[in-house]
């Protein structure tokens, strides 16, 4: 099966970014998404941990262990940017101030609900970090994810079962096999991958799917 | 003449007892006092309730706490970490109680102490077991979790520069919990890598004002330190 590769799905998540948006980039999958912003557009990159104006690692050798993103790696500041305290940095996110964060994610329901945060296994030790506050508090949230497990089960489903991280939060889905607007409305898709159809992908996720007015198949 | 700097790290954290509650500034290993830290563990307390944006990292700071056995309880975000293993342990082996806080709220909750607020109503967590058997409420048409301050006995905090009235300014991503925290202790106990002359810092720029701060100490090394990292 064809499937776009993490950096593709980075580059087409990064299309949607328009200039002067303000954006957090969740830990992981998401962080690619800085490589593909074009230099030209004026995005403010925001990481939770106190700065806004995130430019991207320095050069090996000139890390400074004071100025990391939420991952804790080496960032640099871009000319403009600045830093502030923890309050100040959720009350970015909470108070909807923020134009759109991109988050990884366990599930999502056709219905914008989240889980992203705990397996909910025994013995798992769980860490929430800043998931629940930037799921609820930014504009929009967009998810990034492989479609499917590695076994093959679905990721985009009716209902979590895995432990939510917030309720109808996510409105779009980028995933390696499609694009996908979820919601009050259900699911419905915006793109496909080449040589996959509507009906397979009806198949593999198990789920109600339209095509959205405005889609395409790629 | 008000001198709230003290001569060493050891006599900073001196008045810390068995049991106390104690806010640790940083993330991850960015803004930890790891000086402070170091003291607080020589001066043989435990049965301590920690709050901490994480539950460690590596070896040092607030993971050589809780390897030392020094902790009863810690109030974080994000405890499981790559080099949490010192905090995996203790939580495995159920020496070490957790109380899971979304990052977000643990903020707000630690301001809202500082701030002299009886409670805030936050939307983050709500549906989640993380609000499990909260009380909420809808406002404006948004669900809405009832959280209580973070009160805490002691802050351990670590900033770039401070001065003898206890203002302070801090150093790029270095800053996170510090000035929140520095509110929300009974004592505030602040590293800094210089001391400076009062009227040193420009007065527009304080990030902290002193009234927060009891008591400073310079570890000239502070930064350096965290740099070297």
């Amino acid at each position: 099966m064809n499937r776009m590769t993490r950096d593709q799905m980075a580059a087409r998540v990064a299309r949607d970014i328009p200039e002067g948006a303000y954006v957090n980039l969740g830990i992981g999958l998401p962080t690619k998404v800085a490589n593909y912003l074009p230099q030209e557009r004026e995005i403010f990159l925001q990481s939770e941990n106190g700065l806004l104006g995130m430019g991207p690692a320095p050069a090996a050798g000139e890390e400074d262990w004071e100025l990391i993103n939420a991952g804790k790696q080496a960032v640099t500041l871009l000319t403009g940017g600045c830093f502030f305290h923890h309050a100040d940095s959720f009350a970015m996110m909470r108070g909807g101030h923020l134009d759109i964060c991109v988050l990884g994610a366990f599930q999502v329901a056709v219905n914008g609900d989240l889980a992203n945060w705990h397996t909910g296994e025994p013995g798992a030790i769980p860490a929430v970090g800043g998931a629940m506050d930037l799921a609820i508090g930014a504009k929009k949230t967009f998810v990034m994810m492989d479609l499917l497990t590695k076994q093959g089960e679905s990721k985009l489903v009716d209902a979590c079962t895995y432990p939510l991280t917030g309720l109808a939060c996510v409105s779009r889905v980028y995933t390696d096999l499609g694009v996908f607007d979820v919601g009050p409305q259900g699911a419905q898709v915006l793109e496909i991958v080449e040589g996959l159809t509507l009906d397979e992908l009806r198949r593999l996720t198990g789920v109600k799917l339209e095509m959205a007015a405005q889609s395409q198949a790629a | 003449m008000i001198d709230k700097a003290v001569a060493s790290a050891e006599a900073a954290v001196a008045e810390i007892q068995d049991g106390a509650s104690v806010m640790i500034g940083g993330f991850g290993t960015a803004g930890m006092p790891d000086q402070l830290i170091d003291a607080l563990i020589a001066r043989g307390v435990g049965d301590l309730t920690i709050i901490n944006n994480n539950a460690g990292n590596g070896e040092a700071g607030v993971a050589a706490l809780i390897r030392e056995g020094r902790v009863k309880k810690i109030i974080c975000s994000f405890p499981r970490q790559s080099d949490s293993h010192h905090f995996d342990a203790a939580y495995r082996a159920g020496k070490i109680e957790l109380e899971l806080v979304a990052q977000g709220n643990l903020a707000a909750r630690i301001q809202a102490a500082g701030a002299g607020l009886g409670a805030i109503f936050t939307p983050t967590g709500y549906g989640t077991l993380l609000a499990e058997g909260k009380e909420t409420r809808e406002i404006n048409g948004v669900h809405h979790v009832l959280e209580y301050p973070i009160h805490a006995d002691f802050a351990l905090i670590k900033a770039h520069k401070g001065d003898r009235w206890g203002n302070l300014v801090y150093r790029k991503t270095a800053r996170n919990f510090g000035p929140i925290m520095a509110m929300a202790a009974r004592t505030t106990i602040a590293q800094v890598g210089e001391i400076v002359e009062l009227g040193a810092l420009d007065p527009e720029v304080v990030v902290t004002p002193g009234i927060f701060v009891q008591r400073v100490v310079q570890i000239a090394s502070a930064t350096n330190h965290a740099l070297a990292a």
